[in-house]
């Protein structure tokens, strides 16, 4: 087995918040001259570049994690990731049809491209990604975990957009795959006040907006090979797997 | 102020928890982050909010929170609507907004 760095939290300019230099092609070369092994593609509420992004990764010889960073009903970010094309595409479906049509105005919230690899724009999606779909946390975690998705709630040490500042502490019988901590916090800080999260596997990425954030934190994985499965496997502490936060 | 006297005159809907409709309601707090709720609302507080998810009951517990004013018409979940029941705190449904509802609750109060 071998220790493989992973950035699972990042963001392209399909994101209105993402710098128009997120393209696929530039996180790919980014996230290649970081060393990372395995990036997450996690765009708010949508999977439309993830596609692009894992075949541009693989000439460079880097494992793409296919997903979203959807916002529930209650607010609270999650990032959630998929194995196989059907089941994102199942996502995005879902994505879509709960989204709510609040449209974008790019002048204050930004653009939401998607691109080819020469940074041609294909499409232009019209409803704002930011807002809230009409799910719930609970409903959208037993859709993910229908889809044999991953479901993690994201930077929960954050003050806005994370589970406890939305919702106050961890649900009952939360069923989460993982916790992502921020970047900016420390882990065992906020383990002492929050003792809880220790019965979850942990991990920290970057929630790049700007290329020069991919890698900036990231969670290192001691698995066989960058795979979906392996990943999965490495949250359960299977078999000699595991997980190390840098 | 009796919590069966708030929902004659605001025409309040009881969802659940009728077990404790005798509470006294000794003010009001209004908010949709229930972490803000945990730092800020006070015991026998009336609590009114957009969310419905099963933690805002555990929240009223811990605050002991007198009961709870769902606005917008909207449905708590499930396992919310069981945990009011276990824990007496009454979820109220009114169909008005939160901006209207705290109005109208706010000028009732004040007459105490």
């Amino acid at each position: 087995m071998k220790f493989l760095r992973a950035d699972l939290h990042i963001h392209s300019v399909l994101s209105p918040c993402g710098d128009l230099d997120m393209s696929p092609t530039n996180i790919v070369s980014v996230a290649a001259m970081k060393g990372l092994d395995i990036i997450g593609i996690t765009d708010h509420n949508t999977s439309r570049h993830c596609e692009l992004v894992s075949r541009l990764a693989a000439k460079k010889g880097i494992f793409v994690m296919q997903g979203a960073e959807v916002t529930t009903k209650e607010e609270v970010h999650c990032l959630a990731f998929f194995e196989n094309i059907d089941a994102l595409k199942k996502f995005q479906e879902f994505l879509d049809a709960n989204l709510p049509e609040i449209i974008n105005d790019p002048e204050k919230f930004g653009h939401q491209v998607q691109v080819d690899e020469n940074e041609n724009i294909l499409f232009e999606e019209n409803r704002l990604l930011i807002s809230a779909i009409s799910k719930s946390f609970e409903e959208t975690e037993a859709f993910i975990h229908s889809l044999d998705g991953l479901f993690i709630p994201a930077h929960i040490d954050k003050k806005k957009n994370s589970i406890y500042s939305q919702l106050g502490f961890l649900p009952a019988n939360l069923n989460a795959d993982a916790l992502e901590i921020s970047g900016a916090s420390s882990p065992s800080l906020f383990a002492q006040d929050h003792p809880e999260i220790n019965s979850f596997p942990l991990i920290r990425n970057s929630d790049a907006h700007f290329p020069g954030d991919i890698g900036s934190s990231f969670t290192v994985f001691y698995i066989n090979y960058p795979s979906f499965d392996e990943i999965r496997l490495a949250l359960k502490r299977k078999n000699g797997r595991k997980i190390i936060m840098e | 102020m009796k919590i069966t006297d708030i929902i004659t005159k605001l025409d309040l809907r009881v969802l659940s928890g009728q077990n404790g409709l005798t509470n006294d309601v000794s003010g009001g707090y209004v908010s949709d982050l229930l972490s803000d709720v945990m730092g800020s609302a006070k015991e026998g507080d009336i609590w009114i909010t957009l969310q419905t998810h099963q933690n805002i009951i555990a929240v009223g517990a811990l605050k002991d929170i007198s009961a709870i004013i769902i606005v917008k018409g909207f449905i708590p979940e499930t396992d919310t609507i069981e945990k009011s029941n276990i824990e007496n705190i009454p979820l109220l449904s009114t169909e008005l907004d939160t901006f209207n509802i705290t109005g109208r609750l706010f000028e009732l109060l004040k007459t105490e």
